[in-house]
């Protein structure tokens, strides 16, 4: 800004490089990001940075999954969901019922786990967000009522489920070997159906009219009811796949760890730093931004020990939050 | 998780004097705890969400000054104090720039970052097992005051009601200093942050060093209800600090009244007397179930309060910093 004519013709390589990054962010976030990787191969060799990657992502998918949906619900709606991590957890205990309760495959419970948390979202929205909305209600007031629904669903899980720790039917000792990694069976299938479904996210979004919709009212909802669009079913449609993948990555969560009332509230916090991360309403971002955390949250064992893991989550979501509040990829406008 | 009052349930304890003391305790230590989130929330229409884990540091810096290093009590709440003023200026001093609901995740996240320190750096914290033996000077005050209140013709006065005493009247006092504080031309700046920030700083006020103020004093006064809170326990851990404590002050805080420091001793009143009342309800449920109901009595609470009276029982409409 305080660049002159003087001061261009002077300009340092360093200013050069800031003023590319400021152009290009998404390219500038991949060169400091390729930096990191060969620093951290030098330091600790390919095999560690390789392995701890792979791990990394199943997580990553699993946050990537979360946070597509409370970017999507919160671009739209200007709500930030704090139950949505509790959306998870009831998806992983609906994954249960039917898995372990009723002893049917896992691949139905991943069904009916989908089914039924986008059914609790579309509720939610009929019976309390919409009303909410047409009362023009302030972000505070939302916000505590994002907190008291998340209490009651995660103490309502408590309450039918007590706090013993639960484990789905799923095979966890098997593991995949390739190219001297190693991988258990079940986190390779929840890459797998990760990322199938994120693509699948992508292409909808960039390419199908519901996708297109969608993003129109993230960037302006009175303009996109002015341009003719049924903005109130488009929001429930964000509703239903919010809540369909919140389900869906509180099953393959529950898939790799175990299930607890409290999981829900654990999964928040790194599901708001990939959402942020991404830049917070940008569906993309978050993708991204949740497969980069479940990678650097599991690097940072290489330095710290795996207890501070969830700690370095929320690092990185203050630092992002500091740094650049737009999202790694976002453009400072976008705020 | 955090269970606020471990009593063994049962009808003598309904009208027992220790139980609904006890019950007191915690209403003043969350009464000093909620006037921060006034302060902040109601004044200056700053959404922190971080207060559990500014008492979270208050509590623990008194504790470890006082076993570790072997200063003395009384000297080591102002010090816990100053320390935790730092910590709301460390983490206001980015986050404060930022939009509501950013701020509102940022210190969230800095309060779990608060507890899970506390609850990895084991040398420094004792881990899960948390602190204990810092009470000392506190019991010979007690001692003192319990002589008082048998010089007042108490005869066997509980061992409550000095720290029910002490914590009332500290929570009273600061109830009412703030309320005249609010009164003079800073608390007047305050509410202008909050209604418009830009006309505020078109005036010639720095918003943001006043809401920076806002934060360092409410975490001044999480200190303060930490205190309470680690000599009433006898000891301090991780679990006692997790953001389920500051979703209760908020819960207390939009029950009282936004815009109302009085209002705040009210919520906190009534909302300790339903939560630890709804323990003589006799159900043949286990007490996790127990556990979890009352937490789904606090979620709907939180739910219809919003929906249906967002500006509280003592809340003034006009003031309603709810609404933007």
């Amino acid at each position: 800004m305080e660049a002159g004519t003087v001061a261009v013709e002077r300009e340092r390589p360093l200013e050069r490089a800031r003023e590319f990054a400021r152009g290009h962010p998404a390219q500038a976030a991949l060169v400091v990001l390729g930096a990191i990787v060969i620093a951290l191969v030098a330091a600790k060799g390919l095999h560690d940075v390789a392995q701890l990657a792979l791990t990394g992502l199943s997580t990553g998918s699993i946050y990537a999954l979360g946070a597509v949906g409370l970017t999507l619900v919160y671009g739209i709606l200007k709500l930030t969901n704090f139950a949505h991590g509790d959306f998870l957890a009831f998806g992983a205990y609906m994954a249960y019922v039917v898995n372990v309760s009723w002893g049917l495959p896992l691949v139905l419970g991943i069904a009916v786990a989908m089914f039924m948390t986008a059914l609790l979202g579309v509720v939610l929205e009929k019976g309390m967000w919409g009303p909410m909305r047409a009362r023009r209600a302030g972000v505070l007031q939302l916000i505590l009522m994002s907190i008291g629904l998340a209490l009651v669903i995660r103490y309502g899980i408590q309450y039918f489920a007590g706090t013993e720790l639960r484990t789905l039917d799923v095979n966890n000792t098997d593991t995949i070997k390739f190219l001297g990694l190693t991988l258990g069976r079940t986190q390779a299938i929840v890459i797998l159906i990760g990322f199938v479904t994120l693509l699948g996210t992508g292409v909808m979004l960039r390419y199908s009219l519901l996708g297109k919709r969608m993003r129109a009212l993230s960037d302006n909802l009175d303009l996109a009811e002015t341009a003719g669009i049924d903005t109130s079913r488009v929001i429930l449609w964000t509703w239903v796949f919010a809540g369909a993948f919140a389900g869906l990555a509180g099953v393959l969560y529950g898939a790799t760890t175990q299930l607890q009332p409290e999981m829900g509230f654990e999964l928040l916090l790194p599901i708001f730093a990939a959402v942020v991360l991404g830049g917070i309403g940008d569906a993309f971002g978050a993708l991204a931004g949740g497969i980069l955390l479940g990678v650097v949250i599991e690097w940072s064992t290489m330095f710290v020990d795996a207890g501070w893991k969830s700690a370095v989550g929320f690092v990185v979501l203050i630092l992002v939050l500091v740094i650049r509040p737009q999202g790694i990829f976002g453009k400072a406008r976008t705020l | 998780m955090t269970d606020v009052l471990p009593l063994a349930v049962s009808f003598e304890a309904l009208t027992s004097m220790g139980f609904w003391l006890g019950v007191g305790v915690i209403a003043g230590a969350y009464t000093i705890f909620t006037l921060g989130l006034q302060l902040n929330v109601g004044f200056t229409g700053i959404y922190n969400f971080g207060q559990a884990g500014f008492m979270a540091v208050g509590a623990y810096s008194m504790a470890i000054f006082v076993t570790d290093t072997g200063i003395n009590f009384w000297l080591a709440l102002p010090l816990s104090m100053l320390i935790t003023i730092a910590f709301g200026l460390i983490v206001g001093l980015p986050s404060l720039r930022l939009r509501a609901d950013y701020f509102a995740i940022a210190t969230i996240a800095a309060s779990e970052a608060i507890r899970l320190t506390a609850l990895n750096a084991r040398d420094l914290t004792g881990g899960a097992q948390g602190i204990f033996g810092f009470g000392d000077s506190w019991e010979s005050l007690q001692d003192t005051i319990e002589g008082w209140l048998m010089d007042l013709g108490w005869s066997d006065p509980d061992t409550l009601a000095p720290l029910f005493i002490v914590v009332w009247i500290v929570a009273i006092g600061l109830t009412f200093l703030l309320s005249r504080v609010q009164g003079t031309p800073w608390g007047r700046v305050l509410r202008a942050v909050r209604e418009d920030e830009d006309a505020a700083r078109a005036l010639g006020k720095n918003a943001y060093s006043y809401k920076l103020q806002s934060l360092a004093i409410s975490a001044a006064l999480a200190a303060i209800a930490g205190f309470f809170l680690a000599i009433n326990l006898a000891f301090v851990i991780p679990d006692e600090f997790g953001p389920t404590f500051t979703f209760v002050g908020y819960s207390m805080l939009v029950l009282g009244g936004l815009a109302s420091y009085w209002g705040v001793a009210i919520g906190a009143i009534i909302f300790e007397t339903l939560l630890e009342g709804l323990r003589f309800i006799d159900l043949p449920i286990s007490e996790v179930k127990i556990a979890a109901l009352r937490f789904i009595i606090l979620g709907l609470i939180l739910i219809g309060l919003m929906a249906f009276r967002p500006q509280g029982i003592l809340g003034k409409r006009e003031e309603m910093v709810l609404g933007d």
